[in-house]
Protein backbone atom coordinates (compact mmCIF):
# COMPACT_ATOMS: atom_id res chain seq x y z
CA UNK A 1 0.00 0.00 0.00
CA UNK A 2 2.83 1.73 0.62
CA UNK A 3 4.47 1.84 -2.05
CA UNK A 4 1.52 2.09 -4.62
CA UNK A 5 0.99 6.03 -2.90
CA UNK A 6 4.10 6.83 -1.91
CA UNK A 7 5.85 6.06 -5.31
CA UNK A 8 3.19 7.16 -7.53
CA UNK A 9 2.44 10.59 -7.05
CA UNK A 10 5.70 11.62 -7.08
CA UNK A 11 6.95 10.01 -10.44
CA UNK A 12 4.01 11.86 -12.26
CA UNK A 13 5.17 14.73 -11.51
CA UNK A 14 8.72 13.63 -12.81
CA UNK A 15 7.36 13.13 -15.95
CA UNK A 16 4.95 16.44 -15.77
CA UNK A 17 8.80 17.85 -14.98
CA UNK A 18 10.11 16.59 -18.06
CA UNK A 19 7.40 17.34 -20.17
CA UNK A 20 6.71 21.04 -19.53
CA UNK A 21 10.63 21.17 -19.99
CA UNK A 22 11.01 19.76 -23.19
CA UNK A 23 7.62 21.79 -24.14
CA UNK A 24 9.67 24.66 -23.31
CA UNK A 25 12.59 23.80 -25.56
CA UNK A 26 9.81 23.08 -28.46
CA UNK A 27 10.88 19.24 -28.31
CA UNK A 28 8.43 17.15 -29.56
CA UNK A 29 9.58 14.25 -27.50
CA UNK A 30 11.73 12.90 -24.42
CA UNK A 31 14.39 10.51 -24.73
CA UNK A 32 15.74 10.38 -21.71
CA UNK A 33 15.70 11.40 -18.03
CA UNK A 34 18.22 11.29 -15.73
CA UNK A 35 17.23 11.49 -12.00
CA UNK A 36 19.37 11.33 -9.09
CA UNK A 37 17.96 9.69 -6.41
CA UNK A 38 19.69 8.64 -2.31
CA UNK A 39 18.38 5.72 -0.92
CA UNK A 40 17.55 7.99 1.92
CA UNK A 41 15.42 10.12 0.21
CA UNK A 42 12.30 8.24 1.09
CA UNK A 43 12.06 6.78 -2.09
CA UNK A 44 12.63 3.58 -4.22
CA UNK A 45 14.20 4.02 -7.37
CA UNK A 46 13.15 0.56 -8.28
CA UNK A 47 9.33 1.52 -7.94
CA UNK A 48 9.54 4.88 -9.49
CA UNK A 49 11.17 2.83 -12.15
CA UNK A 50 7.80 0.52 -12.40
CA UNK A 51 5.51 3.56 -12.23
CA UNK A 52 7.22 5.05 -14.83
CA UNK A 53 6.19 3.01 -17.72
CA UNK A 54 2.78 3.35 -16.79
CA UNK A 55 2.00 6.85 -15.85
CA UNK A 56 4.59 7.76 -19.21
CA UNK A 57 1.74 6.58 -21.46
CA UNK A 58 0.44 9.65 -23.70
CA UNK A 59 2.90 11.41 -22.56
CA UNK A 60 5.58 13.12 -23.93
CA UNK A 61 7.67 10.88 -21.82
CA UNK A 62 6.30 7.08 -23.32
CA UNK A 63 9.53 6.20 -24.99
CA UNK A 64 11.14 8.05 -22.79
CA UNK A 65 14.32 5.87 -20.80
CA UNK A 66 14.63 6.41 -17.14
CA UNK A 67 18.00 6.58 -15.56
CA UNK A 68 18.28 6.79 -12.12
CA UNK A 69 21.31 7.53 -10.20
CA UNK A 70 21.26 6.14 -6.81
CA UNK A 71 23.38 7.54 -4.56
CA UNK A 72 24.24 6.14 -1.04
CA UNK A 73 23.55 7.95 2.43
CA UNK A 74 27.38 9.27 3.92
CA UNK A 75 27.94 9.85 8.04
CA UNK A 76 30.55 12.13 8.54
CA UNK A 77 32.52 11.90 11.58
CA UNK A 78 32.47 14.18 14.42
CA UNK A 79 36.36 13.85 14.87
CA UNK A 80 38.47 13.11 11.48
CA UNK A 81 35.19 14.48 9.51
CA UNK A 82 35.79 11.93 7.04
CA UNK A 83 32.75 10.84 4.97
CA UNK A 84 32.15 7.03 4.93
CA UNK A 85 28.95 4.73 4.69
CA UNK A 86 27.21 3.31 7.88
CA UNK A 87 27.62 -0.47 9.17
CA UNK A 88 24.11 -1.71 10.52
CA UNK A 89 23.49 -0.89 14.24
CA UNK A 90 26.61 1.82 14.57
CA UNK A 91 27.53 5.13 14.12
CA UNK A 92 31.42 4.37 14.40
CA UNK A 93 33.92 5.91 11.89
CA UNK A 94 36.06 3.27 10.24
CA UNK A 95 39.24 5.54 10.25
CA UNK A 96 39.15 6.67 13.59
CA UNK A 97 36.89 5.16 15.57
CA UNK A 98 34.87 8.05 16.04
CA UNK A 99 30.69 9.03 16.47
CA UNK A 100 29.47 9.84 12.67
CA UNK A 101 26.86 12.26 12.35
CA UNK A 102 24.42 12.04 9.27
CA UNK A 103 25.00 14.64 6.02
CA UNK A 104 22.94 15.92 3.08
CA UNK A 105 24.47 12.78 1.26
CA UNK A 106 21.77 10.49 0.45
CA UNK A 107 18.82 12.50 0.71
CA UNK A 108 19.27 13.47 -2.74
CA UNK A 109 16.55 13.51 -4.99
CA UNK A 110 16.00 15.88 -8.08
CA UNK A 111 16.08 15.43 -12.04
CA UNK A 112 19.54 16.46 -13.08
CA UNK A 113 18.69 16.31 -16.84
CA UNK A 114 16.65 15.17 -19.68
CA UNK A 115 18.05 14.51 -23.14
CA UNK A 116 15.51 15.76 -25.81
CA UNK B 1 16.18 12.33 -37.61
CA UNK B 2 16.90 15.32 -34.88
CA UNK B 3 19.96 15.38 -33.09
CA UNK B 4 20.29 14.33 -29.04
CA UNK B 5 20.02 17.39 -27.25
CA UNK B 6 20.65 17.39 -23.27
CA UNK B 7 18.55 19.87 -20.93
CA UNK B 8 20.09 20.22 -17.44
CA UNK B 9 17.31 20.73 -15.22
CA UNK B 10 18.38 19.94 -11.41
CA UNK B 11 14.83 20.71 -10.11
CA UNK B 12 14.13 18.99 -7.12
CA UNK B 13 10.94 16.70 -6.67
CA UNK B 14 9.66 17.74 -3.63
CA UNK B 15 9.16 21.13 -5.00
CA UNK B 16 5.34 21.46 -5.23
CA UNK B 17 4.68 19.59 -1.47
CA UNK B 18 7.64 22.28 0.21
CA UNK B 19 6.23 25.35 -1.80
CA UNK B 20 2.86 24.33 -0.19
CA UNK B 21 4.32 23.53 3.15
CA UNK B 22 5.92 27.50 2.84
CA UNK B 23 2.43 29.05 2.31
CA UNK B 24 0.81 26.94 4.74
CA UNK B 25 3.14 27.61 7.49
CA UNK B 26 3.21 31.44 6.69
CA UNK B 27 -0.55 31.38 7.05
CA UNK B 28 -0.21 29.59 10.50
CA UNK B 29 2.16 31.98 12.12
CA UNK B 30 0.41 35.20 10.58
CA UNK B 31 -3.02 33.59 12.44
CA UNK B 32 -0.64 33.12 15.86
CA UNK B 33 -0.89 28.67 15.34
CA UNK B 34 2.11 27.27 16.53
CA UNK B 35 1.83 24.61 14.28
CA UNK B 36 3.27 20.38 15.65
CA UNK B 37 3.86 17.72 13.39
CA UNK B 38 3.25 14.52 15.66
CA UNK B 39 5.39 11.60 14.22
CA UNK B 40 5.42 7.63 15.78
CA UNK B 41 4.64 4.07 14.42
CA UNK B 42 0.99 2.81 15.21
CA UNK B 43 0.50 2.12 19.15
CA UNK B 44 2.93 4.36 20.83
CA UNK B 45 0.34 6.76 22.39
CA UNK B 46 -0.16 9.81 19.71
CA UNK B 47 -3.37 10.52 20.83
CA UNK B 48 -3.33 9.55 24.27
CA UNK B 49 0.01 11.66 24.89
CA UNK B 50 -1.94 14.52 22.76
CA UNK B 51 -4.85 14.14 25.92
CA UNK B 52 -1.59 14.39 28.61
CA UNK B 53 -0.67 17.84 26.79
CA UNK B 54 -3.58 19.68 25.81
CA UNK B 55 -5.08 18.89 29.50
CA UNK B 56 -1.86 20.90 30.64
CA UNK B 57 -2.30 23.79 27.78
CA UNK B 58 -6.12 24.31 28.53
CA UNK B 59 -7.62 26.69 29.43
CA UNK B 60 -4.72 29.00 29.22
CA UNK B 61 -3.48 28.10 25.08
CA UNK B 62 -5.92 26.92 23.13
CA UNK B 63 -5.23 23.39 21.00
CA UNK B 64 -6.14 22.10 17.85
CA UNK B 65 -5.66 18.28 16.44
CA UNK B 66 -6.01 17.06 13.02
CA UNK B 67 -5.79 13.77 13.03
CA UNK B 68 -4.43 11.87 10.37
CA UNK B 69 -5.53 7.97 9.74
CA UNK B 70 -5.90 5.67 6.76
CA UNK B 71 -9.08 5.37 8.09
CA UNK B 72 -11.43 5.43 10.83
CA UNK B 73 -12.09 8.36 13.16
CA UNK B 74 -12.19 6.87 16.85
CA UNK B 75 -8.91 9.50 17.93
CA UNK B 76 -11.03 11.90 16.45
CA UNK B 77 -14.50 11.41 18.52
CA UNK B 78 -12.00 10.59 21.44
CA UNK B 79 -10.42 14.26 21.31
CA UNK B 80 -13.51 16.16 20.31
CA UNK B 81 -15.64 14.54 23.34
CA UNK B 82 -13.04 16.22 25.69
CA UNK B 83 -13.93 19.59 23.81
CA UNK B 84 -10.93 19.47 21.89
CA UNK B 85 -11.57 21.54 18.34
CA UNK B 86 -10.68 18.12 15.99
CA UNK B 87 -10.62 17.51 12.37
CA UNK B 88 -9.95 14.46 11.00
CA UNK B 89 -8.48 13.39 7.27
CA UNK B 90 -8.39 9.93 6.27
CA UNK B 91 -5.95 9.41 3.71
CA UNK B 92 -7.75 5.90 2.51
CA UNK B 93 -4.27 4.00 1.63
CA UNK B 94 -1.33 6.49 1.72
CA UNK B 95 0.50 6.06 4.82
CA UNK B 96 1.60 9.84 5.21
CA UNK B 97 0.06 13.19 5.78
CA UNK B 98 1.16 15.77 2.84
CA UNK B 99 0.77 20.01 2.67
CA UNK B 100 -2.18 19.88 0.24
CA UNK B 101 -4.00 17.37 2.61
CA UNK B 102 -3.06 19.99 5.19
CA UNK B 103 -4.14 22.74 3.27
CA UNK B 104 -7.62 21.84 3.33
CA UNK B 105 -8.05 20.11 6.69
CA UNK B 106 -6.71 24.00 7.69
CA UNK B 107 -9.71 25.48 6.38
CA UNK B 108 -12.13 23.16 8.64
CA UNK B 109 -10.61 24.82 12.04
CA UNK B 110 -11.30 27.80 13.82
CA UNK B 111 -7.67 28.55 13.96
CA UNK B 112 -6.41 31.74 15.91
CA UNK B 113 -4.31 31.93 18.54
CA UNK B 114 -3.07 28.15 20.07
CA UNK B 115 -1.18 25.00 19.26
CA UNK B 116 -2.09 23.02 16.08
CA UNK B 117 -1.25 19.50 17.02
CA UNK B 118 -0.43 17.30 13.14
CA UNK B 119 -1.28 13.64 14.29
CA UNK B 120 0.52 12.07 11.46
CA UNK B 121 -0.15 8.52 10.14
CA UNK B 122 1.41 5.99 12.60
CA UNK B 123 4.77 4.49 10.85
CA UNK B 124 7.73 5.91 11.68
CA UNK B 125 9.51 5.91 7.81
CA UNK B 126 7.37 8.01 5.69
CA UNK B 127 5.95 10.95 7.48
CA UNK B 128 9.58 12.24 8.48
CA UNK B 129 10.13 13.16 4.86
CA UNK B 130 7.55 15.34 3.95
CA UNK B 131 7.04 19.14 5.49
CA UNK B 132 3.76 19.68 6.48
CA UNK B 133 3.64 23.37 7.44
CA UNK B 134 4.39 22.62 10.50
CA UNK B 135 7.28 24.48 13.28
CA UNK B 136 8.22 21.89 14.92
CA UNK B 137 8.45 18.10 14.71
CA UNK B 138 7.61 16.35 17.70
CA UNK B 139 8.61 11.76 17.61
CA UNK B 140 6.98 9.55 19.85
CA UNK B 141 8.92 6.25 20.53
CA UNK B 142 8.26 3.96 23.28
CA UNK B 143 10.10 1.13 25.32
CA UNK B 144 7.94 -1.37 24.15
CA UNK B 145 9.07 -1.35 20.91
CA UNK B 146 12.96 -1.85 21.76
CA UNK B 147 16.07 0.44 22.04
CA UNK B 148 17.06 -0.09 18.58
CA UNK B 149 14.86 2.16 16.95
CA UNK B 150 17.12 5.06 16.07
CA UNK B 151 19.52 2.57 14.10
CA UNK B 152 16.91 1.13 12.51
CA UNK B 153 14.68 4.27 11.60
CA UNK B 154 17.14 6.73 11.53
CA UNK B 155 15.31 9.78 10.03
CA UNK B 156 12.42 10.09 12.00
CA UNK B 157 14.91 10.90 15.32
CA UNK B 158 17.30 12.54 12.92
CA UNK B 159 14.56 15.16 11.94
CA UNK B 160 12.40 15.51 15.55
CA UNK B 161 12.48 18.62 17.28
CA UNK B 162 11.68 16.96 20.42
CA UNK B 163 11.43 13.30 21.21
CA UNK B 164 8.52 11.60 23.69
CA UNK B 165 10.11 8.19 25.04
CA UNK B 166 6.50 6.50 26.14
CA UNK B 167 5.16 3.44 28.28
CA UNK B 168 8.38 4.23 30.59
CA UNK B 169 5.91 2.89 33.75
CA UNK B 170 6.67 -0.59 31.67
CA UNK B 171 10.47 -0.03 31.68
CA UNK B 172 10.75 -3.26 34.53
CA UNK B 173 9.18 -5.33 32.87
CA UNK B 174 10.94 -5.39 29.71
CA UNK B 175 14.73 -5.50 28.33
CA UNK B 176 14.76 -1.90 27.24
CA UNK B 177 18.65 -0.39 26.86
CA UNK B 178 18.15 2.86 27.42
CA UNK B 179 21.81 3.56 27.41
CA UNK B 180 22.03 1.81 23.88
CA UNK B 181 19.15 3.54 22.69
CA UNK B 182 20.53 7.31 23.48
CA UNK B 183 23.53 6.55 22.57
CA UNK B 184 21.68 6.02 18.62
CA UNK B 185 19.61 9.28 18.88
CA UNK B 186 22.63 11.14 20.23
CA UNK B 187 24.55 10.14 17.55
CA UNK B 188 21.76 11.14 14.91
CA UNK B 189 20.08 14.68 16.76
CA UNK B 190 23.06 15.85 19.45
CA UNK B 191 21.30 18.03 21.09
CA UNK B 192 17.38 17.10 21.05
CA UNK B 193 15.40 17.01 24.31
CA UNK B 194 13.95 13.38 25.07
CA UNK B 195 11.31 13.26 27.30
CA UNK B 196 10.67 10.23 29.71
CA UNK B 197 6.70 9.69 29.86
CA UNK B 198 3.65 7.44 30.42
CA UNK B 199 0.70 8.44 29.20
CA UNK B 200 -0.75 6.22 31.58
CA UNK B 201 0.41 7.22 35.00
CA UNK B 202 0.77 10.70 33.32
CA UNK B 203 4.11 11.43 34.69
CA UNK B 204 6.07 13.57 32.38
CA UNK B 205 4.03 15.26 31.08
CA UNK B 206 4.70 18.74 32.88
CA UNK B 207 8.08 18.72 31.42
CA UNK B 208 7.04 18.23 28.04
CA UNK B 209 3.98 21.20 27.97
CA UNK B 210 6.85 23.70 29.87
CA UNK B 211 9.05 22.87 26.62
CA UNK B 212 6.73 23.21 23.94
CA UNK B 213 5.38 26.96 25.74
CA UNK B 214 9.19 27.83 25.74
CA UNK B 215 9.42 26.93 22.06
CA UNK B 216 6.31 28.76 21.25
CA UNK B 217 7.30 31.92 22.77
CA UNK B 218 10.33 32.36 21.23
CA UNK B 219 9.14 31.72 17.44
Amino acid sequence: MCLLVHEYPITQRIIEIAEETAKKNHAKAVKKINLVVGDYSGYVASSIDLYFGIIAEDSLCANATLHIQRVKPKLRCKNCHGLFERKPFSFRCPYCEGEGEPTEIGKEFYIKSIEV
Amino acid sequence: MAEKKEITIMQSVYDKNEEEARKIQAELTNRNIFAINVMGAPGVGKTSSLIQITKRLRPTVKPFVIEGDIEADFDTLTLQKLGIETVQINTNGACHLDSPMIGEAINQLSLEEGILFIENIGNLVCPAEFQIGEHMKMLISTVTEGSDKPYKYPLAFEKADFIILNKCDLIPYLDFDEEFFMRGVRALNKDVPVFKVSARTEEGFDGVVQWILERMNQQ
